[in-house]
């Protein structure tokens, strides 16, 4: 089992195979669409701007290898813009997205008491049952850096809510092989390792 | 609801860290990654490190304290002092930091501010700053810099304002009256800081009891406090000083 990490010069990739290294996940690197195809299972992270971010990946061939990835089946996990990037479409610089999840990223309302970026710990509220939250407490807190949020088309998505700005918003929701978390997992403490421990090993 | 940050602050001389009083007399008292991993396993909500002496050729030494950081601590942390560039914020984040803090090195060239936040992301930029009280500052409170011994013209009000116009994602608001003191934080310069930005601002200087936590919290309107000589001198933990923010209806991480 081999676990690929998009690399598309979006600031995050090393703290995730600095957690992937601590769990003693095997992991590599993904920069062209032949390194995607030799993973089992990928992981889309990031930190940035949607417009910029969507431009890397298509110069590199990578959002066709996303693609392809999950119309094997093969399961994709992302993480904050890597969560944003995999619906259809971004409020931020009115980018279109890859459009593997249906739905939409807005922005969080400013004025609202609360300060955005919506930066810190916050509680995720899990909804249903989803194996990435196995074995931790219900209401963990995750670490969140984020101006946008993610707004699956469906209900049936979503698997964590997360309160900020006088929004509800999806922080963590799965369709089919993908699942997105809006929160920095590999930033997120013990329960955030745990998370992604369950996306290497149980998924 | 977002939780309130408790952000260890540990200071780092020559690969060591150190907490001095008012910036004078720094003692050494451990090693930097050993203390790291302590706070993280111990609830710390982030960590910031200050290379309180960098220099040139003790730039490495900082980066390799990073880098060892980054493989033992799962929380987000900062490094600050001796940043001069856009390359020096590079070399901190990719070894692993997720916020590098600018302070006298952005009172001196504001540009940096602008330039780390259009090419890194205004979220990894923090601005430090270091205030004392001056009745002749408009706010209240001037500006100073080079560790708090050099005073500037800059108020302090204005200043924040500025940098966040520049892009600063953060502000570590450090008093200097404060600092060291462990009489309780600067409440009305945090509040007044807090209330006009609209990016987090962490209070510094003066926290020596867990109440003093809460007063920043509830009375300074502050999103983050940090926390040095309290903890570090295990008078108490991390651990102690969230029950007693928890107690007092203020969310908090909890469990960890």
């Amino acid at each position: 089992m081999r676990i690929g990490i998009i690399d598309y010069d979006a600031g995050n990739v090393r703290s995730v195979e600095t957690a992937l290294a601590a769990l003693g996940v095997e992991h590599v690197r993904v920069d062209t669409p032949r390194l995607a195809e030799r993973c089992d299972k990928l992981i889309f992270p990031g930190v940035g701007e949607a417009a910029a971010a969507m431009a890397v990946l298509g110069e590199r061939g990578l959002d066709r290898a996303l693609r392809r990835h999950v119309q094997d089946g093969r399961p994709l996990l992302g993480i904050c813009i890597g969560c944003q990037l995999v619906l259809e479409w971004s409020e931020e610089g009115n980018t279109v997205c890859l459009a593997l999840v249906p739905g939409k990223v807005r922005a969080l309302p400013s004025g609202r008491g609360d300060k955005v970026p919506h930066m810190g710990w916050n509680r995720v509220t899990q909804v249903g049952e989803c194996h990435l939250f196995e074995g931790l407490p219900m209401d963990s807190s995750f670490y969140f850096v984020h101006s946008y949020y993610p707004e699956p088309a469906k209900g049936e998505y979503v698997v964590g809510t997360t309160e900020h700005a006088g929004v509800r918003f999806a922080s963590a929701f799965r369709a089919g092989p993908i699942s997105a978390v809006q929160f920095h997992p590999e930033k997120s403490g013990r329960f955030g390792l745990k998370l992604l421990e369950s996306f290497a090993f149980r998924e | 609801m977002l939780e309130k940050r408790i952000v260890v602050c540990l200071d780092v001389r020559d690969g060591k860290t150190t907490k001095g009083v008012k910036f004078k007399d720094n003692v050494d008292i451990g090693d930097p990654v050993k203390m790291a991993a302590e706070y993280y396993r111990g609830g710390a909500d982030e960590l910031v490190f200050y290379d309180i002496t960098a220099s040139p050729e003790r730039r490495g030494i900082m980066i390799e304290v990073v880098r060892r950081v980054a493989g033992e601590v799962f929380v987000p942390f900062a490094v600050g002092g001796g940043i001069r560039d856009l390359e020096d914020m590079q070399a901190v984040l990719s070894a692993g930091a997720e916020k590098v803090s600018v302070n006298s090195q952005a009172v001196r060239n504001p540009e940096i501010i602008r330039e780390g936040a259009e090419k890194l992301g205004r979220q990894c930029i923090v601005l430090g700053m270091d205030a004392a009280a001056d009745e002749t500052a408009p706010s209240g409170y001037r500006v100073f810099v080079d560790g708090g011994r050099k005073q500037t013209e800059l108020d302090a009000l204005e200043w924040a304002k500025r940098a966040v116009e520049l892009g600063a994602g953060e502000i570590v608001l450090n008093s200097i009256d404060a600092d060291g003191t462990r009489d309780g934080y600067e409440l009305r310069l945090t509040r007044m800081v807090s209330e006009a930005v609209n990016v987090p601002v962490v209070a510094s200087g003066g926290a020596g009891t867990p109440e003093h936590v809460v007063e920043v919290f509830r009375d300074g309107a502050a999103d983050a406090a940090l926390v040095a000589s309290m903890v570090h001198y295990g008078d108490y933990t991390v651990a102690d000083i969230k029950a007693r923010v928890h107690e007092a209806g203020i969310p908090v991480r909890l469990r960890w």
